[in-house]
């Protein structure tokens, strides 16, 4: 791996076609034309990325940091410069601390249960089953709905005084519809919606995955002796090991963002045991326009992922960017 | 050699049969709940919450397809997901190129910066970026949300793109510039022609992602006139928490779209998200 990148789709797959060198017509170009046409040309197809996305991507980021130093209301230039206090009033905020074990509790969950789920279904579909297409259409297809939609749907599926809530209730024994309003339930609750809607996702990559693996490979392992649960113990699973480790990481920055889901279901309640991270920026930024403060906790946002994403880059993934015999095949 | 399998691959397939359609109840049941309930007075809902609409009530559908609101909003969210998208493969596109066939000094530097804009947190951004929206008189401007969600699907595109336009040979770009191709006649009118399906899959993406976007919408557009369906289908449950079914119905309403997309470029959505993935 020669370029220090630091995200898991920017690695495999190059080694056939690499492009530093990218044929006769190139390097025969760069020798006809004048260094400064290719120049030119270079900023000239460049320019529209790079203008929006160091205007629009970096330089936020960057305002951000400066104004996490800051209390700033929002309006005007930051003045009251206040050191790192934004940053020691998060860790000793309750609600923060909150966040954090929130967020680690959701991606528990989601890598103990919704990552499973997903891939034991997916090989429940690779198998010769009639109507498979129909019920991978199906699973798949709570990911094209917005986390807005579904937050509503499900919000009145178990609105407790009509509703589907009712009659899960009765058949269940136990009040439905408190599972949201219950601090001691909401997590969970959320968590299952959040599953309801993306296990499809993590389903899908997985069957994609799982068809780019020959089946020779597993067929050699059954004519061995291997019974159909070593087979996919010890062929299958190992193969799929790049897109399990990429939806870990999927799974995982998508649970440090979460936003839309919660503040639709829950607005982060009932008192604060639902709140995520992104849910106590927006409270401060946009309703109490404690800019300062917020801007803290967007960089904390950040540096957890970029963290995280060196160290499952650098340690976890490191294997899969040598080039897994699993990368090529799956794509087109 | 499905029907005549021995009774143990039968009972097999039965067993996975149920699973599927139990997972599947999970998810057909609560999307059915809502259609019927859009067919239900808030009486029928209470008490039967399940079954058939008893009689059925047109209503709830007919009163949101004739107010405008809902028309409006689906409008501004197909306006901005087209803008959106019409920028970002764009822009993503041209820099794919010299990405994928140009060696320069720090290409793979800028290439990367781009690449780790893939996990920047889109709420990381959000307050920055209303204070220079803000600025800039974007806000209640359609602008405000396109260039933004463009600036941040760059990194996805960029990687998808960058990846099939490597993998067309040299040996066309020689022969067009031998016949006299500038740079940037190869690009428009040899590359991106090769390249439709990625630009396909790409572009499925970025619809998806714009179409569902709510956190930016959200902070941008106080005035209602500019909302987009994921604001509107919030705002119209906090308006009417009590009306039920009609709130149901306009949740049912704002899926069609997207489900109806999600038919059509089911391919393409899904081989784009197992691309970028593999990368």
């Amino acid at each position: 791996m020669t370029r220090p990148s630091t995200v898991p789709h920017a690695s495999h797959g190059d080694k056939a076609t690499d492009p530093s060198t990218p044929g006769p017509g190139v390097t025969r170009r760069r020798g006809r034309r004048p260094r400064r046409g290719r120049r030119a040309v270079l900023a000239a197809f460049l320019a529209p990325s790079l203008v929006l996305f160091l205007l629009l991507v970096v330089a936020p980021i960057v305002v951000a940091s400066y104004a996490s130093l800051y209390k700033w209301n929002g309006f005007g230039l930051p003045e009251n410069h206040v050191g790192l206090d934004n940053y020691t009033r998060a860790f000793r905020d309750p609600t923060f601390r909150g966040d954090l074990w929130r967020g680690l509790v959701l991606i528990v969950l989601s890598l103990a249960i919704q990552l499973p789920a997903a891939l034991g279904l997916a090989m429940l579909l690779n198998q010769p089953l009639r109507g498979r297409g129909v019920y991978r259409l199906v699973f798949f297809a709570p990911y094209v709905l917005s986390e807005v939609t579904t937050a509503v749907l499900f919000t009145l599926v178990f609105s407790p005084n009509r509703g589907l809530g009712e009659a899960i209730s009765r058949w269940l024994g136990a009040d439905a519809g408190a599972i949201f309003a219950d601090p001691d339930t909401v997590l969970v609750a959320v968590f299952l919606v959040v599953s309801w809607k993306y296990f499809g996702l993590y389903m899908m990559l997985f069957l994609a995955a799982r068809q780019g693996i020959p089946k020779e490979l597993s067929e050699a392992a059954t004519t061995d002796g291997a019974s159909s649960w070593q087979a996919f113990r010890h062929v299958t699973l190992p193969l799929l090991g790049p897109t399990i480790r990429i939806s870990v990481f999927l799974s995982v920055i998508g649970t440090i963002q979460l936003f839309d889901m919660v503040w639709v279901l829950t607005g982060g309640g009932p008192i604060h045991s639902s709140e995520t991270m992104a849910v106590t920026m927006y409270q401060y930024g946009f309703r109490r326009f404690e800019v300062g403060y917020a801007s803290a906790i967007s960089i904390v946002m950040f540096v957890l992922s970029l963290v995280f994403a060196l160290f499952y880059q650098r340690v976890v993934m490191r294997r899969d960017t040598e080039g897994a015999i699993t990368t090529q095949g799956v794509q087109r | 050699m499905t029907g005549t399998a021995n009774p143990a691959l039968r009972a097999r397939r039965l067993v996975l049969h149920l699973v599927c359609i139990a997972v599947g109840a999970l998810i057909v049941v609560p999307v059915w709940f809502g259609v019927l309930g859009g067919f239900k007075d808030n009486g029928q809902l209470s008490t039967n919450p399940l079954g058939w609409p008893d009689p059925w009530v047109t209503g709830n559908y007919t009163g949101i397809l004739a107010s405008g609101v809902f028309w409006r909003q689906l409008g501004n969210s197909l306006l901005i997901a087209v803008a959106s998208t019409v920028v970002v493969v764009g822009a993503a596109a041209m820099a794919s190129f010299v990405f994928a066939r140009f060696a320069f000094r720090g290409r793979e530097l800028l290439f990367t910066l781009f690449a780790v804009g893939l996990m920047f947190p889109f709420a990381v951004a959000i307050l920055p970026l209303f204070v220079l929206l803000r600025g800039l008189g974007l806000l209640d401007n359609p602008l405000g949300v396109i260039l933004p969600q463009a600036a941040f699907g760059l990194p996805v595109t960029i990687i998808i793109l960058r990846q099939f336009f490597r993998t067309i040979p040299g040996e066309v770009e020689e022969a067009a510039i031998l016949d006299g191709c500038t740079p940037f006649g190869f690009f428009w009118r040899i590359l991106l022609p090769m390249a439709r399906p990625a630009l396909a899959t790409v572009s499925v993406l970025a619809v998806v992602t714009s179409w569902n976007n709510f956190m930016l919408p959200l902070v941008v557009f106080t005035d209602q006139s500019w909302w987009t369906l994921p604001v509107g289908v919030q705002a119209f449950q906090g308006q009417y928490a009590d009306d039920t079914a009609r709130v149901l119905a306009y949740v049912v309403l704002s899926m069609l779209p997207a489900l109806g997309f999600y038919a059509v470029a089911e391919r393409q959505l899904i081989g784009g998200l197992a691309g970028s993935v593999k990368g």
